[in-house]
């Protein structure tokens, strides 16, 4: 009985995905298209929840639906509502339909032979049996920050190349106008809450799920409710700070790396007994400059007086382009 | 009755495919970018799917991070792109 309710439940949640994404593909509407997209987000966090994967519904959540969402929506504003409205022709239609069809059955066939075929290589086993020396005791955090840290600190580099583009094309996005009271005041209630909660899935990243994405995630979301509900104060960011943010996380990470490497002959090879608190100071590094690039991702471009450099300049700058 | 793990994995097979065929279908940047993202949640999903075990199994963390990874990337890329296309969008405007 309990089965077939989970299978029930495990249909409800296919079927849904599905109408979701294909209807997200298929409206033309931007705004509609958008919307379904961070429904299909929050759609995706419960499936993560329900395939025992907690770290990524978390990661979902606020970076899948909440911060692209933001991203998606504010970046409808550049797009004029009278874009092409051309078509394809329906004889590229047909063909695009009938090859990307055989190409979805020929994927079905292999996913449904490959899990037929052996139970394949799982490292469970191997994470757990590492886990005592790894110095946390989430298998994911250990994954991410201790038997893969190489490929985190590449993931911190992509994120901050593809700030460093977003920084060097365009000028920050104008501000909304002036919102509502009421935003005003549940942003009062909800920043706090955030910058907390983000203290709180750091920390506790070591030994549950949550972890530097989430919690730099969750302080980004912060700052953009702060911009959407007093867009025209806190207009002017400390520059210089901001830049040191930025680089912060990979800066700590790399140096770190190169300390155990000079102890241990491995870079990022950490010290078993030091590797619990390492992961920390590496995750807070992290945290806030995920937070830091995330917010300027959606700011879509440099805030005022980025360009010069120091702070007087930037004041400089402010005083003299006034929106 | 079919395992999860063959459910979840065609399904994320199913979602690449719709993503796939409407990025090749859109003209529109923005279309095309969500459409991608749908493809890309599609891949997640098959991972994610494999990792899982069953019931009475731990999940598999090394996907878990790997998709973890991803997702952030995901974001990144996307942020990119769009500011690509605003910078296109504004030189086409001149």
């Amino acid at each position: 009985m309990i089965e077939l309710l989970w299978s029930i439940f495990d249909i409800t949640l296919v079927l849904l995905l599905l109408a979701l994404a294909w209807n997200t593909c298929s409206t033309r509407d931007v705004m509609r298209a958008v919307t379904l997209f961070i429904a299909m987000g929050l759609l995706l966090a419960i499936i993560w929840a329900r395939l025992k994967a907690p770290d990524l519904a978390l990661a979902e959540a606020v970076i899948g639906a909440g911060i692209s969402g933001a991203l998606l929506l504010s970046a409808i504003r550049d797009y004029p509502s009278t874009a092409m409205v051309s078509q394809r022709s329906t004889l590229i239609e047909g063909i695009i339909n009938i090859l990307t069809l055989a190409l979805t059955i020929l994927m079905s066939w292999a996913v449904w032979h490959g899990l037929n075929m052996s139970d394949g290589v799982r490292l469970s086993e191997q994470v757990i049996s590492q886990l005592p020396v790894s110095g946390v005791s989430n298998p994911v955090t250990a994954v991410l920050l201790n038997f893969r840290a190489y490929d985190t600190l590449l993931e911190l580099a992509v994120v901050l190349t593809a700030v460093l583009t977003v920084l060097t094309l365009n000028e920050k996005r104008a501000g909304y106008k002036v919102s509502s009271p009421l935003l005003q005041g549940m942003t009062r209630w909800l920043v706090p809450l955030l910058v907390v909660t983000s203290g709180y899935l750091l920390w506790v990243g070591a030994h549950a799920p949550g972890g530097a994405f989430q919690a730099g995630a969750m302080l980004a979301a912060a700052m953009i409710l702060l911009q959407l509900a007093y867009p025209s104060r806190r207009q002017e960011f400390n520059n210089y700070l901001l830049k040191i943010l930025l680089v912060i996380g990979i800066f700590t990470f790399v140096l770190v790396g190169l300390w155990m490497m000079s102890l241990n002959d491995d870079f990022l090879g950490f010290t078993p007994a030091w590797a619990g608190s390492l992961i920390l100071i590496i995750e807070t590094a992290a945290t806030v400059s995920i937070a830091t690039a995330l917010t300027l991702a959606y700011l879509g471009g440099r805030p005022k007086g980025w360009e010069a450099g120091n702070h007087t300049d930037s004041k400089i700058a402010e005083n003299g382009g006034a929106e | 009755m079919i395992s999860e793990q063959l459910l979840y994995s065609l399904a994320g097979v199913g979602l690449f495919g719709i993503g796939l065929r409407a990025t090749l279908l859109h003209h529109m940047l923005l279309l095309r970018l969500l459409a991608l993202n749908v493809c890309g949640a599609g891949v997640f999903l098959i991972f994610i799917a494999i990792a899982y075990g069953g019931v009475e199994m731990i999940a598999d963390p090394v996907p878990h991070a790997l998709v973890l990874t991803g997702i952030v990337v995901a974001v990144s890329a996307t942020a990119m792109a769009l500011a690509l296309g605003r910078r296109l969008q504004a030189l086409n405007d001149e």
